[in-house]
């Protein structure tokens, strides 16, 4: 009880509570507006749309939120999902194994997540460019397999992109589930409180005992297989494998994380911000979509909501220093 | 000019939202003399400095420099008119030579905009010379000591006519021997009619080099005079409002069981043939020098550091401790000796904080028992009397004092046999000094095994049953609490010193 009273007594700080509450109340207002300046956004096959059109990057922006949040980066998130979508789907192609196929696209990205964490933590590169190198290979090898042609033949994967249940679909579904995954895990795990202490002091986290080296590995092999499934349901969804597709989504998905209140300098932010930051982003492409204005404007306004996110972050750190 | 008063602080008062930092405060600093500003952390010494060095333009008061009201705009407006501030972190890139690092933002160049490296240069040595420094103009900035950069950095104020130079915590990175160079030139230097304003929390210091003092608390000041009048005990009383005895309290006595043996340690050009015992309940002294190799000695029995040889036993039996997860296994804990770097995690909260080296013991199932962290946390907050508005409580946002506490805290929840304390009290004031030494004599009441690391002779000597002297990466000699002197520690250092040169 005396804790509770202790709460009231802090003073109200508008910095703290944007970071809680912020972003929550701009998807609010944005999702107001937009429902009033266009009717057709509130009809619920348009709401299902925009949640099914981010589940690919969101499950992709669960991983880079560990990440980031403890102090590092994929940049080869999205060639990653290439690799995974292509060779999975001619595997299926080839062998019409569905398990098979799943099993051999989330194999990849654990195996390119071992890779880079390897990398990072045995010859100490930096996580920017050990990934940015891994990107560099896999879009060669994607190159060579496919020659740059589609990878079809794929349809006995329908179900995980295209299927639903009840009115939910699968992509959504698996979406909320890495979410709510990589939510319990940040919270509730050890590798949770590895990955907040190591973005928040590298040094203090290994001071007080943390096998540094191995969570690394550990939370990007877990970001590979986050990768991995990411592809499998990209590769549902356009039912093929495409060579050309996902490049860049990486850069998608850290705008998600970025907006969602992650802090770049490490140590903050949840996955369940990332979410709403996916859902913000995907929300203005969707009513800038519905309004007709096109994809340039689109891209103008994703620049200024990064540059706005991170100058949010910058303020707040400035306000809890200047106490 | 020497003894005038160059600038006066009179009726400073400054508001924060919710908090009245100063109150009334007045301080009149003096040419060629060295005014120490003393206070307990948070008691508004460096807000004042702010506001002297331009930092803070929103204030009531005045601020009268020779003679007439000034105002300054910013810090550079302050500098122009001769007020510069040395601050405890250095800001300096590495790369850049003293020369480059003197003349930053303000380089000489011809009509062309080409840079005049000679005449820089030639400034440079003219300034080094006055300070008597010899030092090569192009040195790199990151070849010089601590000690020399702060050389440096009051080189560089003084260059930039610098006549009034705030220091805060100088010496907080230095060596004894380095302090007394240190204090060497400051003396050269007020000859000169400089003044020196100079923040502190080591007392010893104060009564070493200032001439004037003034005490702040709480944002109050409550007195100014000259430091030939006052006793340390007049100034802590001071500091901290109440009467203080003996800052230390009574040691209880220890067990004869042999807790943490270690053998012969050796790690390659660091420490050799080290070798001592801490007993139940016993709390053991590492005094010496700064980089004389006692953290290092520390860290490699902690599994931080690797150990090339050498035996470590507890109670008894040998183990190898390959790893800070082995130590910790064996009962160990380790409150480092830089906080903000290797204690806690700043940005994070006290729970978190308090979780990160005992996930283990709150994992149920794989997932961590919030409840019961709750449970805990709350204790300890309460048991260390840790001064924040709750669990949720950055840890980057308290006071030293309270930081070392948590730091302390996230240990004593393993309940360890073995702690190892590397300067545990640097750097807090000393009401929080005071109540972790409390916390250590029960800890030691309790059993447990206390190797303390400490630069602070009379922490050392008054807080420890028995004190190895560590010097030059070896040991020195081993004394009693009853016949332990600065002066028998100093001696032993010396000596050995002179053996191995």
């Amino acid at each position: 009880m005396p804790n509770k009273e202790q709460k009231a007594q802090k003073p109200f700080n508008i910095a703290t509570a944007y970071r809680k509450y912020g972003i929550i109340i701009i998807l609010i207002i944005l999702f107001t507006v937009s429902a009033i300046i266009n009717r057709n956004f509130l009809k619920p096959q348009n709401l299902i749309n925009i949640l099914k059109q981010i589940s690919v990057v969101t499950i992709i922006a669960c991983g880079e939120t560990m990440l980031i949040v403890s102090g590092m980066i994929d940049l080869s998130a999205g060639l990653i999902c290439t690799t995974s979508m292509v060779f999975s789907a001619g595997l299926l192609a080839a062998t019409g194994n569905v398990l098979l196929s799943m099993l051999l696209g989330i194999a990849i990205g654990v195996v390119s997540g071992w890779l880079n964490g390897f990398m990072i933590t045995h010859y100490k590169l930096q996580p920017f460019i050990a990934t940015m190198a891994t990107t560099y290979v896999a879009k060669g090898l994607v190159q060579l397999y496919t020659n740059g042609k589609a990878v079809s033949g794929v349809e006995k994967i329908r179900f995980l992109g295209q299927g639903s249940i009840g009115f939910v679909p699968v992509p959504v579904i698996i979406m909320i589930a890495c979410v709510a995954i990589v939510g319990i895990v940040m919270k509730y795990t050890k590798l949770g409180v590895a990955i907040y202490s190591i973005g928040g002091n590298e040094k203090a986290a290994i001071a007080s005992g943390i096998n540094v080296n191995k969570m690394k590995r550990i939370i990007f092999m877990l970001n590979g297989a986050l990768v991995g499934l990411a592809g499998l349901v990209l590769m549902a969804r356009l039912m093929s494998g495409q060579p050309s597709v996902g490049e860049g989504y990486e850069f998608d998905a850290i705008t998600a994380v970025v907006v969602g209140g992650t802090s770049f300098l490490g140590g903050i932010g949840t996955v369940f911000g990332t979410l709403i930051g996916s859902i913000i982003v995907g929300l203005i492409n969707n009513i800038l979509n519905l309004l007709h204005i096109s994809t340039q404007y689109q891209l103008i306004v994703k620049g200024l909501l990064i540059a706005g996110a991170v100058i949010v972050d910058v303020k707040t750190k400035e306000d809890k220093k200047s106490k | 000019m020497k003894n005038d008063v160059v600038v006066e602080l009179k009726d400073i008062r400054k508001e924060f939202p919710g908090v009245v930092a100063l109150d009334r405060v007045n301080m009149k600093i003096k040419a060629g003399r060295v005014h120490a500003l003393v206070g307990e952390n948070g008691a508004g010494k460096s807000t004042l400095m702010k506001i002297l060095s331009g930092s803070y333009g929103q204030y009531e008061g005045q601020i009268i420099l020779d003679g007439e009201v000034t105002f300054f705009r910013s810090e550079k407006d302050a500098l122009n008119k001769g007020i510069a501030i040395v601050s405890q972190e250095l800001n300096y890139a590495p790369e850049l030579t003293i020369t480059e690092h003197v003349f930053l933002g303000r380089e000489i160049t011809d009509r062309f905009g080409f840079l005049r490296k000679k005449e820089m240069i030639r400034k440079t040595k003219e300034f080094l010379s006055y300070m008597n420094l010899d030092y090569d103009p192009e040195t790199p900035m990151k070849k010089l000591s601590v000690a020399q950069r702060q050389m440096i950095e009051i080189l560089k104020a003084i260059s930039r006519n610098g006549r009034i130079i705030i220091m805060d915590e100088p010496t907080s990175a230095l060596t004894s021997v380095e302090t007394e160079i240190f204090f060497d030139k400051v003396k050269q230097l007020k000859e000169n009619g400089i003044a020196f304003v100079f923040i502190t929390h080591r007392l010893e210091e104060v009564f070493a080099i200032g001439d004037d003092y003034t005490v702040l608390r709480d944002g109050h000041h409550v007195g100014s005079g000259l430091i030939s009048e006052v006793t340390m005990d007049d100034l802590i009383t001071k500091m901290v409002g109440r009467d203080i005895e003996d800052i230390y309290p009574p040691l209880p006595g220890h067990k004869q069981d042999i807790v943490l043996e270690c053998r012969n340690l050796y790690s390659e050009g660091v420490f050799s043939d080290i070798s001592f015992y801490v007993r139940e309940g016993e709390i053991l002294g590492f005094a010496g020098m700064m980089g004389a190799g006692r953290s290092e000695i520390a860290r490699a029995v902690f599994g931080m550091d690797k150990l090339d040889k050498g035996t470590i036993l507890i109670n008894n039996k040998e183990h190898k401790i390959k790893s800070i997860q082995d130590a910790m296994k064996l009962g160990m804990a380790m409150v480092m000796e830089d906080r903000a770097a290797y204690g806690f995690v700043g940005v994070r909260s006290i729970r978190d904080n308090v979780v990160l080296p005992n996930s283990n013991l709150y994992i149920k199932n794989g997932f961590i028992q919030k409840k019961k962290v709750a449970d805990d946390v709350n204790k300890l907050i309460e048991r260390l009397s840790i001064k924040a508005p709750g669990m949720e409580t950055l840890v980057g946002t308290l006071s030293g004092g309270n930081q070392q506490k948590v730091v302390l805290g996230k240990w004593l929840v393993r309940n360890p046999k073995i702690l190892i304390l590397d300067e545990p009290t640097r750097g807090i004031d000393v009401g929080a000094k005071q109540e972790i030494y409390q916390l250590i004599i029960q800890l030691a009441k309790s059993g447990m095994a206390i190797l303390l690391i400490s630069s602070e002779m009379s922490e050392v000597i008054s807080m420890s049953h028995r004190i190895m002297v560590i010097a030059d990466g070896r040991v020195a000699g081993e004394l009693k609490k009853e016949e332990a002197t600065q002066d028998k520690i100093m001696r032993m250092i010396m000596e050995e010193g002179a053996k191995n040169a």
